[in-house]
């Protein structure tokens, strides 16, 4: 591998990676603050259904900050950018393949919950008064 | 160069195997250049196995959702947001502080990196001390994991005599606060029918104030008699992811305190940083698995 492989930097050509300039740490920093105070506010608009996957978009877009820019990986060898999306692949796999078998069992466990538990709600609380 | 480097650097030549100008330059490498990117490809390594084991306890959150999302809707209700949101921005501030020590190793800032490393260090304490008033604000009300949770408990009264007497108490205390507050609202319909020309208005205004004073009026077990089936299972998911995480954050000060020894040696320049920019790696990595823990665990609303 030659060692300028990952030296994409002007102002420090001797250095073994890249050197993070401090405008782009705190671009990043006020990047994240405003998607956590986004995130933190959309919560509680009652956007129903979908506030899941809105929130889960945010987090996205929150993790792919931290790891192009704080753990440099926009300015690293390229294998390891590689490796990352190749175990984000197998982690989808995984949660893919889990979801789909689970749906199988739900009668049986539906069953068994049935049969050992008490649910006891003998009044409703509050709402109902209204 | 402190002296503790240099006797280092003393032992390497003795041993006759010193090929570059840094006594941290192991025999097996040819350049500091590989042995940096030999590390990274390591710790990067590492990083993906850890990404996968937090993936195992996703899946069964993402399972046990899917498949019961009322637990999840009933049980987000005793997680605090602002307690949350608090630890998601002192991660954050932390992250910022690791990857400015990166930066200050990088350009050989010795005391730029030690600042930061103390910062870093103090956050993380933030962060469990957080966590710690989360934990032991659960604990208070019996929310454990399994069958210790007090919801269990409460669904189980036959499997043992504490359970028993749990769950009489539980009911007693729901009766008795159901009949004070028919008593209260009948008061206040009669009276409001008497002076008022706007009844609804006023029952408006006095429903709103009512709800608060139930939510206030709970605050032993019976609070919990309306859980939906096994309640207790978000509560072991909970406390398993961020126990996990919180290990991680331990594991991390570690990391930090041993990266603020070297560099109060004066270990780290800008020939050699790798140990910084790996624990500054593994750091990040708890940051981002928090980044999803907060909204998955937090901010549930439907």
């Amino acid at each position: 591998m030659s060692n300028q492989s990952t030296n994409h930097s002007d102002d420090h050509e001797h250095g073994l990676s890249h050197v993070m300039p401090l405008s782009i740490l705190f671009g990043t920093f006020i990047a994240l603050l405003f998607f956590t105070g986004l995130t933190v506010f959309l919560a509680d608009q009652h956007l129903g259904e979908i506030d899941i996957w809105i929130a889960l978009a945010i987090a996205t877009i929150k993790a792919g900050l931290v790891a192009t820019y704080f753990m440099h990986l926009r300015y690293d060898k390229p294998i390891n950018v590689l490796l990352f999306l190749f175990t984000l692949g197998f982690v989808a796999l995984f949660f893919g393949i889990t979801l789909i078998d689970s749906e199988q069992y739900q009668p049986a466990i539906q069953d068994y919950y049935e049969a050992t538990t008490t649910v006891t709600v003998s009044e409703t609380p509050a709402p109902a008064a209204e | 160069m402190s002296a503790a480097v240099e006797t280092q650097d003393q032992a390497h030549h003795e041993d006759g195997d010193h090929h570059g100008h840094s006594p941290f330059q192991a025999h097996h490498f040819e350049t500091m250049q590989q042995q940096f990117d030999a590390g990274k490809l390591g710790i990067w390594l590492f990083l993906f196995t850890e990404i996968l084991m937090f993936s195992g306890l996703f899946c069964a959150y993402l399972i046990y959702r899917y498949n019961h999302p009322e637990v999840f809707l009933y049980a987000h209700k005793q997680l605090d947001t602002t307690m949350g949101a608090i630890n998601t921005v002192v991660l954050i501030v932390s992250s910022l502080s690791m990857a400015w020590a990166v930066r200050a190793a990088q350009l050989s800032q010795k005391k730029l990196l030690v600042f930061m490393l103390s910062v870093t260090l103090a956050l993380a304490c933030v962060f469990l001390v957080v966590k710690y008033f989360e934990y032991t604000h659960k604990f208070d009300i019996g929310l454990y994991t399994g069958k210790s949770n007090v919801m269990y408990q409460l669904q189980h009264p036959d499997e043992s005599d504490y359970n028993k007497e749990l769950y009489d108490s539980a009911i007693a205390a729901e009766k008795k606060e159901a009949a004070e507050h028919k008593a209260e609202h009948a008061y206040a319909v009669a009276e409001a029918e008497h002076e008022d020309e706007h009844p609804e208005d006023h029952g408006d205004t006095h429903a709103s104030e009512h709800g608060d004073s139930h939510g206030h009026g709970h605050a032993g077990p019976e609070q919990f008699l309306d859980a939906p089936r096994n309640t207790q299972i978000f509560f072991g998911i909970y406390y398993m992811m961020t126990g996990l995480h919180g290990f991680h954050i331990v594991f991390g000060m570690v990391a930090i305190g041993w990266l603020l020894f070297r560099s109060i040696r004066g270990d780290f320049n800008s020939e050699y940083f790798g140990p910084v920019d790996y624990v500054g790696l593994y750091w990040h990595l708890v940051d981002l698995i928090w980044i999803y823990l907060f909204p998955l665990l937090y901010l549930i609303r439907s």
